[in-house]
């Protein structure tokens, strides 16, 4: 394609309050991660300086993607879902997981969790379906893409990883609701069910005895099968609810510190941070993915092309739902099911791709002045 | 219609759909607010409206999660024997997020239970990040009881009952059965423990340690709330725990017993195998261990002795201890020469006392010499000379062959850990190991088992057991039963058959022969029984080379180990043995009247059953079989 885009001239187009939030919620990713750790740690790499090694290599994951810009990407997008998934199935053959799961592939010292990098090209494959299709009818907009999401979905289901699977979920419905199904009506309804899924899990899941959860849980991730199902969730109230209006300031957690809140430096660090900052320090949290969120979108509403705006989108559509859905757990509205907080939970996979994501996204606001003749 | 027809049927529509599309995206910016203030209410509801409730319980948090350990595995012996439990034990543990006051507490504990201030401090600091410490185990009812009745002066602390391993035969069999000990640092790592919570107990050697995965269990937990001073007030829930599965020896405890009382303090190994199964009867191994003292925590003292002792205790010579197998190898190196075509069974070769080769002289056993020998004599009276010629003949390679198709020079693949495989020297092994060539002059000490060959017991036991059973080899193997708790099923488990070695009908019974009259005319002449018929062969390695070494002067580190090989009786073998004692001198003196011994025991053990067990009418009953299992009642 013989495009030129002008915004490829120096920094134009560069918008420091986008930048700005990811900036903001990394310190506070490593702010938390180091308050998780103590002052005293005996380890020789603390895990906040690991994570500040994964927010770089991150950093260096946003500018190529957005140098590459999504229409290249959109291009290769079958062959890298296709790597994605070989990646799944070499986990499933000879993964390393903890506690039952096969999550991770060990690179040296290094574990790679593949199928948080499956998530990106799930979507450029959708979007880039999308875009080509423009035409109604159900096998076009619903089974179809349903389809070619399904491998990545059923490989992660199956490792068991509830979690990331249902990211891969939010990634369709988002795209079908933005393109639109047949009756209003469906969408509507697939719209509310999304929404409301976690909060009406939630609401049945406190009727649940906590022995049945915990085999409902086991049945579908043996991860959390420790007998600790209502125990975390309690602990994790608790540590939230007892930061009060503004906290207990840095490395005050006596819920926190490892003891009573078990993965308080992953996937319960919303708690940590809610904990040792309070209401004010939770809301302010909140604000900055709204804002984030809000920016995205925006950015998708100014997309000049139908790939653009749908990636944009599907981003979105992506990075809430797991904040949402962290968030969620962490609060008691929602079940614990295994999500990490973008940019804030400590894991090198998560990060990078979050990072990798965002990157997306921005190039898809450098290049909305362009038109596609 | 979402997307109407009108849009999309327009080939340069594209503007239109993507209005339309982003149109909607205002909806999800809606939905994106709404959710967010969703969580904002709820984050008001438990921070603000109820912040002073979760305040409290956070500052007395009032449930805790207990792991409940899960009742190991019993083993037992072949016979029903019991050789490990598990028995309650009291041990004092303190939560130290319940401790207002440390200094007060460990005083006030130093002095009801009389212990050491300093030690519960180091205790203590020893546990790190870890707040729930195990100060004390295995408390007497007495001091128990003192802490109960304490315990509103003691915030923190409880008494758990857990379960102790519990060795009934102390000492004996410590090797097989093995101990178990709370899971270190570097374990915690390892990925078949990664489902594990810290302190957890696990089998650290033997049968315990390899079946560790089946005889642990599963863990439970229960969720408890405690009162303001830690203690347990009200149960919330439970998750049971999974006992660990049961497990039944192949070993005879009686003969394990006898071997190892038989060894007493010579340090050494006795292995005795079912030649027809490659079941253990007995796997002895001394200076031994008590797996109790073990399983309950040695201090720092206790394991650095240990650890120093130059006789190595932990050690299972049986399957760990590496020797040259001396004259027992020149059975191999008849095979060999046999199979090979290098000599036939009735060639004779000349004895003269030495064989010169090159500038060396290599000496026979006897002075003088045997004079002209044929292999059937060789073996009886252990010629030297004679396998020196035969080993000159077949070459290194041959020899080689043949023994690794024994089994030497690779794990037996016996079930139990940290097997060794011994070493069966070739020009290929010898490059690959010291960069140097083969010396013709090697072959002639390998050909009396000297020089780089070297064998653990349980790899002799089987070559001789494979000798016995009619050629036809047997992997060894420990645990032949394995009941699980829960369904009360037996699995049997036997281990597959080995490839056996080639050897010819005529070759074998040759052999066969010679190794009898080894007992009745030659070097093992102490092992002849009025009640049972035995063949085997002797064996003493040198340990120092080229020196005389057996007489009572010479230091006893440098005197020979004693070998003897065996099997019993000689028509349809029950028993094979090898026997090791370490600078016990020679073999045909040491050796062999132990294992005459062990196989007169046994023999009796056999016919004992089999009288109690043929009914007193049938005269039918097979010669084989009908052994009593604990598997079938």
């Amino acid at each position: 394609m013989d495009e030129s885009w002008p915004s490829h001239r120096g920094l134009d187009g560069f918008d420091w309050s986008f930048v700005g939030i990811i900036v903001a919620l990394a310190s506070l990713s490593l702010l938390t991660l180091f308050s998780v750790t103590g002052p005293a740690a005996g380890q020789r790499w603390p895990i906040y300086w690991k994570q500040a090694l994964w927010f770089g290599v991150g950093s260096v994951a946003f500018l190529v993607m957005s140098a590459i810009g999504y229409h290249t990407l959109a291009r290769w997008s079958y062959l890298l879902y296709g790597m994605g998934l070989l990646l799944l199935v070499v986990v499933m053959v000879s993964g390393q997981g903890a506690r039952g799961a096969q999550r991770w592939i060990a690179l040296g010292p290094i574990r790679l969790q593949p199928s948080e990098f499956v998530k990106i090209p799930v979507l450029l494959v959708l979007a880039s379906h999308y875009s080509r299709q423009t035409q109604p009818g159900w096998w076009v907009r619903v089974m179809l893409p349903g389809l070619i999401a399904a491998p990545g979905f059923v490989l992660v289901l199956t490792q068991p990883d509830l979690g990331t699977s249902l990211s891969f979920l939010a990634i369709y419905v988002t795209l079908l609701l933005a393109v639109g199904v047949k009756s209003k009506a469906f969408g509507v309804m697939v719209l509310s069910t999304l929404m409301i899924f976690p909060f009406v899990w939630g609401g049945l899941w406190s009727s649940l005895q906590l022995y049945q959860k915990g085999r409902i849980l086991s049945f579908v991730d043996p991860q959390y099968d420790l007998g600790g199902q209502g125990y975390q969730g309690l602990q994790s109230r608790i540590a939230v609810g007892s930061g009060e209006l503004i906290g207990k300031g840095l490395h005050g957690g006596t819920q926190t510190q490892f003891k009573f809140l078990p993965e308080g430096h992953t996937d319960f660090i919303f708690a940590v941070f809610a904990e040792e900052w309070g209401f004010v320090g939770a809301v302010l949290l909140l604000g900055l993915f709204l804002a984030l969120f809000v920016l995205g979108l925006d950015i998708a509403m100014k997309a000049k092309d139908l790939l653009g705006a749908l990636l944009a989108v599907g981003l979105v559509g992506m990075l809430a739902f797991n904040t949402m859905v962290n968030v969620g757990m962490t609060v008691g509205l929602a079940p614990v099911v295994g999500i990490p907080l973008p940019l804030l939970s400590y894991g090198g996979s998560t990060t990078v791709m979050t990072m990798a994501a965002l990157g997306l996204l921005f190039s898809v606001k450098r290049r909305r002045w362009m038109f596609r003749l | 219609m979402a997307v109407t027809s009108a849009e999309t049927s327009n080939p340069g529509g594209q503007s239109t759909v993507l209005a339309t599309v982003q149109r909607r995206f205002l909806f999800i910016k809606i939905g994106v607010f709404l959710l967010t203030g969703l969580l904002i209410l709820r984050l008001w509801q438990l921070q603000i409206r109820d912040g002073s409730h979760y305040r409290t319980l956070s500052q007395d948090n009032r449930t805790r999660s207990i792991l409940i350990h899960p009742v190991r595995g019993l083993i037992y012996d072949r016979n029903g024997i019991l050789l490990a439990n598990s028995v309650p034990s009291f041990n004092l543990y303190v939560q130290l997020d319940d401790v207002p006051d440390r200094d007060a507490l460990l005083l006030k504990l130093a002095e009801l239970l009389s212990l050491d201030e300093q030690a519960l401090r180091k205790t203590i600091r020893d546990e790190g990040r870890n707040t729930l410490i195990r100060l004390k185990q295995g408390l007497s009812l007495k001091e128990a009881t003192i802490v109960e009745s304490h315990l509103f002066d003691l915030p923190g602390v409880e008494i758990y009952p857990e379960a102790q391993r519990n060795n009934p035969q102390g000492a004996y069999a410590a090797h097989v059965i093995g101990y178990v000990g709370a899971i270190s640092e570097a374990q915690l790592e390892r990925e078949e423990f990664q489902d594990l919570p810290r302190h957890s107990i696990i089998g650290q050697a033997g049968v315990e340690r390899i079946y560790d995965r089946t005889l642990r269990g599963r863990a439970g937990s229960k969720l408890i709330e405690v009162n303001a001073l830690g203690h347990e007030k009200r149960l919330l829930s439970v998750e049971k725990p999974h006992a660990g599965s049961d497990m039944y020896l192949t070993i005879d405890f009686r003969l394990q017993k006898l071997a190892e009382d038989v060894l007493g303090d010579q340090v050494g190994a006795i292995v005795a195998l079912d030649p027809q199964t490659g079941a253990t009867l007995a796997l002895a191994s001394r200076p031994g261990f008590d797996p109790n003292a073990l399983s309950r925590g040695l201090s720092t003292e206790g394991w650095n002795t240990m650890r120093r002792d130059m006789q190595h205790p932990l050690m299972n010579r049986t399957i760990q201890g590496q020797y040259p197998p001396a004259s027992t190898f020149k059975i191999i190196m008849a095979t060999a020469a046999l199979e090979a075509g290098t000599i036939d069974q009735t060639r004779t070769l000349r004895c003269a006392g030495e064989f010169r080769f090159g500038r060396r002289a290599y000496r026979d056993w006897k002075a003088g010499g045997h004079g002209a020998v044929t292999l059937h004599d060789a073996l009886i009276h252990s010629c030297d000379v004679y396998f020196y010629r035969l080993g000159h003949l077949a070459g290194i390679e041959t020899i080689a062959a043949a023994a690794t198709q024994f089994g030497l020079g690779q794990p037996t693949g016996i079930d139990l850990p940290g097997e060794a495989t011994g070493i069966v020297p070739s020009p290929e092994w010898k490059r690959r190991t010291q960069g140097e060539p083969w010396y013709p002059g090697e072959t002639i000490s390998v050909s009396i088992g000297q020089g780089y060959v070297m064998v653990t017991p349980l790899q002799m036991a089987k070559v001789i057991a494979t000798i016995g059973n009619q050629g036809v080899a047997r992997t060894p193997y420990v645990v032949h039963g394995i009941r699980d708790r829960g369904s009360g099923m037996i699995e049997e488990r036997m281990p597959a058959h080995p490839a056996s070695p080639v050897l010819h009908p005529d070759h074998l019974r040759g052999i066969q022969a010679a190794l009898a009259e080894v007992v009745t005319d030659g070097t093992a002449q102490q092992a002849r029984s009025s009640t049972v018929r035995i063949a085997g062969k002797t064996g003493t390695a040198q340990v120092v080379a080229l020196r005389a070494t057996n007489g009572e002067d010479v230091p006893s580190k440098f005197r020979d180990h004693a070998w003897f090989v065996a099997y019993a009786p000689l028509e349809q073998p029950r028993i094979a043995l090898a026997v090791l004692v370490e600078h016990g001198g020679h073999g045909g003196s040491v050796a062999v009247p132990l294992a005459k011994r062990l196989i007169e025991a046994y023999m009796a053990y056999v016919s004992e059953e089999e009288q109690r067990t043929r009914p007193p009418s049938s005269l039918s009953s097979p010669h084989m079989g009908n052994r009593r299992n604990p598997l079938h009642g």
